[in-house]
């Protein structure tokens, strides 16, 4: 069962007090756009072993959405972060690099 | 004969005795005995049957591993199946019985398994049962169901109390022997917050039984050093009687602790499950003996030699007065020499290896003990009990050499560290081949949430089997947990174990090593399961060659003791058998628990009336002391209707309807949800959250609307109010107002930040009325207060004002089709106000109802109910609400969905109202309508019913269902098959089925 | 004719600790940005508290401020007082983006006191209830069982706790269950008084 800091309270939990949201990072595809960029907003989704982005609410705590850098095969965490951001934040990149040096952001 | 002798016995107090029972039969023993040593004592060395052949056992072991001598303790609602006696302590009034037997222990009929057991091979269940398949069912399993089974489950429903503690620390400790208390020392004395748990009743594990030197004086001096230190610092805890049951991901670990097992009278929970979280584990779980397999060994009265000494040290019995000791190694000489010291015979020593050179051995022959070296045992004589061991040797075919008369046998194969804590979150094990046995491999250990290892070993449960290594690393290990949780550990010298020295021990997979079938095959490697050598070699020549697979084949290792004793030697035999090594056979799954614990336990507090929380509105109680017959609705329980003295259910729902048609009815709306939404960008936040336009709404109007996915599927409604110019009230459905609010949040944290908006959850601040009926207002004015005509409060208008004194918001909106008032008040006001409602509105005939009367009364009005018309497929549009999607807004959750063609193919689903041909016929919930066939040339199904009552309104059947091009289908008549032969007809028809033009709630 | 009634109507409990309904509470939820100091200001100067910090609370249920979330405040006072001192908030708030509602009825306080108070709340709630990681003047918001619930000290014996109105009566057998006579833990020093 993870352990995860909410960024936002900065209360440190286990998971139950949180509540998983999926991937992060999706841009939102609505009216006017086209039905693969809609279909992919809706249905795809990154599986990758290793590096993932997600989005978490604190949600018996102090109810905030945020984000969470985490290895998805060994379940470190590298960093939670503010959940208003379209990208991911510089020193969240910098944790990752210092512990998977191979790690290249996605474009 | 087992019995009680004269020396030994630390852990026990001689002068007092105890009793307990045995399937009934009063016996005795000592505080401080666990049951298996009490029933040794008291000559009992057969103490069940196995699970497959039924055959004779005892206690093979001393400990959390034994897999023979399960019993069911207790009685009535306190009976336990499948309790190890040897971990069960002593207590006065215990009662136990044996498990796996009929008629009774001594005479068991089931044991005719044991001589067919040649015609129970591995994988049996398979290759048995496989036909005809009509005897599957009449024959082979009600057989298997009353042969089959561990133990007796209880009949009464658990009478203990059980709960849960969350703990959290730098370090945790799992064992109190002499690696968990030096390790918890380095670590307490650094500063570090320390737990150390131990799963028996005592602190020392091994050093109560064996003879070490620690700093050059007994054991005993340094064990009571150490735990007077550990428990004078305020910063480290010890937990007798709690286990380390699973390790898991980011540093967590259940903890089994068990508080009153061990006592007569109790009170207070009976096992607490910790819950803890720590940044490191110092794992000092020691390490377990291994059997041997020659043939008989699991006669009652061969044991682990450790565990014998164990008996004799610690509880002064022994299972016979002539042991034979059969080893590979130096350690089971202590147990010839502990039995010699205590007065017992020792015959005979076989030693499998080649020489036995080292201090133990000459200790024992200097006691006068013969030793023979290069010899096993060929077979062990006996049924119920040791009677003799016949020797043969080693290297040999198992040719009987000399047949020696005893009554119990000391085994030992080697130790092998306990791994599984370090192994249940991932980490990796090493073969050590000089020491053969798997131990944890320190370069692959389990990672945690910073990616560092998490666990530490220490002691024999890294391998160090010998005193003065487990020290060092014990030591090691606890300063390296407390460094790397940010304390400054000791650099001084650890202290000096010193035992004597061992040569080392030599691998023996089967005794002797040529064993014949027949050998083979009385050579149990997984004793509760009843797996032997042969089983195992026969899974490998029919290609189970994954460990995994072989071990599922013969259920080796998944009995409730998970192969602690059989695993490696079940190993080694598979790696044997496919002419490879251990190492590449590699290991099954270690999986937490450790040992079995308490479904209680696992329970915790969540049983009984706090099982699962029941949300109450305000007025719940007037429900309670008024016969409200309850219905769950989400969390909610909510009354479904009030059954009157003589009344069927289904007559007082009949009746709420008629009188509220008619005079004035009251229902509890408190539980809808209400969202505060505030803020300059209130109303464009609402034009995306909602299909309709609210930005339109003027303050204090009402408007319905609905809720769609991203992937344009409705799946919430509900009245939407606007309150000022920047803050609106939005009702969402009962079970959805947690959902909503958190779908309105997750909006504006995650999308639109930008907004400047606010919400809040006020659902539980109001409790809500629905003032509904032709005498609403007629009741309402009656209270005094705020003007509700019509003129000052039109249909889907608002106000706020005071009714009867009570502070009051009213909403004029109707989910009836009658004149309504929905009034909400605080909810601490909620009971008063109902209160009044009830009393004043005596004379006009008011009468609550419940949510039944409220499905009907909404569905006479076609108007649809989230959960019953939707279920996560279902459009606006499907449900003819396509007036409620506004065309006009760029945007808005769901609209780029609702573009899609297939959302706006003419041959969806769709909203249908239903007339029974027969107008007293109620269609089933959920009946499907057929029509033509499908590709299989079965009836096609083209719909189902998704609300269906019968109407006290319209004095007969409605129903409304979701059809294939519904909307097209006026007047077309559709069947409904339901069971054999049976059709139900109806007929398409609108679905609103009364006052169609609305004329009633505009008054 | 007319009082208004708490949802656990005055219930008490005595065991290892005693579990006590605080009967009626002012509360108001006040949303806004805690950095903006015209909000700051105006919340001060109506409730006579600071601001909180981050899971800080000043004084407790029958009069203090809880910090709830990065944009959201509760304010306690009499039960009686909330609608005006709402109002007056609202007035000081002025055009400052907010939002101010009264909760009192939405919610439940239970009053907690004995030696073991740490323990029973550890029992349900994953939260690390040292007396050195969690102290007076510290709130956490977090889960008891499966309900959420807002806890703080109130002295080194006694807590209070807040839940929604619905499950008090849930919350309220919990606790009672928690700290049976004879159910102590034993786990955290005896506090000092």
């Amino acid at each position: 069962m993870l352990r995860l800091t909410c960024p936002v309270c900065g209360a440190t939990g286990e998971e139950t007090e949180f509540h998983a949201g999926g991937e992060a990072h999706l841009k939102r595809f609505g009216p006017g756009s086209t039905d693969e960029d809609f279909r992919d907003y809706l249905f795809q989704r990154q599986n990758p072993r290793g590096v993932h982005f997600e989005r978490w609410r604190h949600q018996y705590g102090c109810g905030k959405w945020f984000h969470v850098a985490r290895c998805t095969q060994t379940l470190e965490v590298f960093g939670s972060y503010t959940a208003q951001t379209s990208t991911v934040p510089d020193h969240i990149q910098s944790a990752i690099k210092a512990r998977r040096p191979d790690w290249e952001p996605a474009q | 004969m087992s019995t009680r002798i004269q020396s030994g016995g630390r852990l026990i107090d001689r002068s007092r005795k105890i009793g307990f029972t045995f399937n009934g039969q009063r016996l005795t023993g000592h505080p401080g005995d666990t049951l298996a040593s009490a029933l040794l004592g008291s000559g009992q060395v057969l103490m069940g049957r196995s699970f497959k052949y039924h055959r004779p056992r005892g206690p093979v072991g001393a400990g959390s591993e034994e897999p023979n001598a399960l019993m069911g303790l207790g009685q009535g609602a306190h009976f336990e199946p499948n309790q190890r006696a040897t971990v069960a302590e002593l207590h006065d009034g215990l009662a136990a019985t044996s498990q796996n037997h009929w008629p009774s222990l001594d005479m068991d009929v089931g044991a005719l398994n044991a001589a067919m057991s040649r015609f129970f091979p591995a994988g049996f269940y398979y290759k048995t049962f496989m036909a005809p398949r009509s005897a599957w069912k009449h024959v082979f399993e009600p057989v298997i169901r009353k042969a089959a089974g561990l133990g007796k489950a209880p009949t009464q429903p658990d009478a203990d109390r059980y709960e849960y503690f969350y703990a959290y620390v730098d370090v945790l400790v799992v064992g109190g022997g002499m690696a968990g208390l030096q390790a918890a020392l380095e670590a307490g004395r650094a500063g570090a917050r320390v737990l150390l748990l131990e799963q028996t009743a005592h602190l020392g594990g091994r050093l109560l039984s064996d003879e070490v030197e620690i700093d050059g004086q007994p054991s005993d001096i340094w064990l009571a050093a150490a735990v007077a230190e550990l428990q004078g610092m305020d910063n480290v805890t010890i937990r007798t009687r709690m286990m380390g049951a699973g390790v898991y991901d980011h540093g967590y670990v259940t903890g089994y602790e068990r508080l009153t097992d061990h006592l007569e009278n109790a009170t207070g929970p009976r096992h607490r499950l910790w819950r803890i979280r720590t940044d490191r584990i110092v794992t000092a779980t020691g390490a377990i003996e291994r059997p041997l397999s020659f043939a008989g060994n699991d006669v009652p009265g061969v044991m682990l030699a450790a565990a014998l000494r164990d008996y004799v040290t610690l509880y002064g019995v022994t299972p016979g007065d002539r042991t034979v000791v059969v080893t590979n190694n130096d350690d089971a000489y202590r147990t010839a020499i502990a039995l010699k010291l205590a007065g017992l015979e020792v015959p005979v020593i076989l030693d499998a290896r080649d020489a036995a050179i080292g201090p133990l051995p000459r200790q024992a022959r200097d006691l006068g003990i013969r030793v023979e070296v290069g010899k096993g045992v060929a077979s062990v004589k006996g049924g119920k009990k040791v009677e003799a061991v016949e020797i043969c040797s080693q290297a040999g075919e198992g040719t009987v050499l000399e047949t020696i008369p005893c009554d119990a046998v000391a085994m030992s194969g080697g130790w092998s560290p306990v791994v599984h804590l370090w192994s249940h979150c991932g980490g990796k094990l090493v073969w050590d081949v000089d020491q053969a046995h798997f131990r944890p491999d320190a370069s692959r250990p389990p990672t945690d949430h910073n990616g560092a290892g998490y666990v530490i070993t220490a002691g024999s449960a890294s391998g160090a089997l010998l005193s003065g290594d487990a020290m060092q690393d014990a030591a090691a290990a606890g300063r390296r947990a407390a460094a790397e949780v940010g304390f400054i550990p000791s650099e001084g010298d650890a202290p000096t174990a010193m035992a004597e020295p061992e040569e080392p021990v030599q691998p023996v997979w089967m005794m002797p090593a040529g064993a014949s079938y027949k050998l083979r095959s009385k050579a149990f490697l997984d004793f509760q399961n009843d797996v032997k050598v042969s089983d195992v070699q026969l899974a490998a020549q029919e290609g189970f060659e994954s460990v995994e697979h072989a071990k599922r084949y013969t259920t080796l290792g998944m009995a409730t003791d998970q192969g602690k004793l059989s695993n490696i030697n079940g190993l080694a035999v598979l790696a044997d058998s496919l002419g490879t090594t251990i190492p590449q056979v590699g290991t099954t799954t270690f999986r937490p628990p450790y040992t079995p614990i308490s479904m209680g336990a696992i329970a915790g507090e969540a049983r009984g009336a706090i099982f699962k929380p029941t949300r109450k509105s305000p007025i719940d109680g007037w429900h309670d002391e008024n016969d409200a017959v309850w219905e769950p609705v989400a969390d909610w329980r909510r009354p479904y209707t009030y059954r009157r003295a003589g009344e069927t259910t289904e007559q007082a729902v009949h009746r709420e309807i008629r009188n509220t048609r008619t005079n004035v009815g009251l229902l509890d709306a408190s539980t809808l949800g209400k969202i505060l939404v505030k803020g300059p960008d209130a109303a464009k936040f609402l034009d995306l959250i909602y299909t309709n336009m609210m930005s339109s709404l003027k303050p204090g109007r009402c408007r319905y609307g609905l809720m769609c996915t991203e992937n344009g599927f409705l799946f919430d409604d509900g009245v939407v109010v606007r309150l000022s110019e920047d803050s609106f009230l939005c009702h969402t459905t009962s079970g959805g107002s947690d959902g909503v609010h958190a779908w309105m949040e997750e909006w504006l944290q995650t999308e639109w930040w930008d907004l400047e908006v606010f919400t809040s959850n006020v659902t539980e601040q109001f409790a809500q009325v629905a003032v509904v009926g032709p005498k609403a207002r007629q009741l309402l004015e009656s209270l005094g207060g705020m003007d509700v005509s019509k003129e000052a409060l039109s249909f889907m208008g608002y106000a706020e004002g005071e009714l009867g004194g009570i502070p009051a918001r009213v909403f004029r909106i109707s989910f009836s089709g009658e004149l309504s008032y929905e009034i909400g008040v605080p909810a601490s006001y909620g009971r008063a106000f109902w209160d009044m409602l009830l009393e004043k509105g005596a004379a006009l005939g008011v009468m609550p109802y419940g949510t039944e009367a409220l499905h009907v009364m909404r569905a006479e009005k076609g108007f649809i109910m989230i959960g019953d018309e939707t279920d996560g497929t279902v459009t606006p549009h499907d449900l003819a609400l396509g007036w409620a999607v506004s065309k006009k807004k760029e945007d808005f959750i769901g609209k780029r969905a609702l573009q899609r063609p297939d959302m706006i193919r003419a041959d969806r689903k769709q909203l249908v109202g239903l007339a029974t041909e027969d107008p007293a016929t109620v269609l089933p919930d959920g009946a499907h309508a057929v029509a033509g066939v499908n590709e299989y040339g079965d009836p096609k199904t083209i719909g189902h019913v998704t609300s269906t009552y019968f109407s006290p309104t319209m004095e007969r059947s409605i129903a409304m269902a979701l059809i294939d091009g519904g909307a097209g289908r006026m007047g077309e008549v559709l069947e409904f098959p339901v069971g054999k032969d049976s059709v139900i007809r109806a007929t398409v028809v609108d679905p609103v089925f009364y006052d169609k033009a609305g004329e009633r709630q505009d008054v | 004719m007319f009082e208004p009634r708490t949802a656990l109507q005055g219930a008490h409990f005595s065991g290892d600790i005693t579990v006590t309904d605080a009967g009626l509470v002012g509360m108001i939820a006040i949303r806004g940005s805690l950095t903006d100091p015209a909000l700051c200001a105006a919340v001060a100067e109506v409730t006579g508290h600071p601001v909180p910090a981050t899971r800080k609370m000043s004084g407790d249920a029958t009069d203090g401020l809880a910090w709830m979330s990065a944009d959201e405040l509760m304010l306690f006072c009499a039960y009686g007082d909330a609608p005006t001192v709402a109002a007056r908030l609202v007035d000081a708030l002025g055009d400052v983006h907010s939002m101010v509602s009264v909760l009192s009825d939405a919610r439940a306080v239970i009053r907690l006191h004995g030696d073991v108070v740490r323990e029973v709340l550890a029992k349900g709630a994953p939260v690390d209830l040292a007396p050195d990681q969690f102290a007076q003047g510290d709130i956490r918001r977090s889960r008891l069982g499966q309900v959420a619930v807002a806890f703080w000290m109130t002295g080194a014996d006694s807590a209070e706790l807040v839940c929604f109105r619905s499950v008090a009566g849930f919350v309220f057998e919990w606790l009672s269950t928690a700290s049976q006579s004879g159910s102590a833990v034993g786990y955290f020093a005896t506090p000092r008084r």
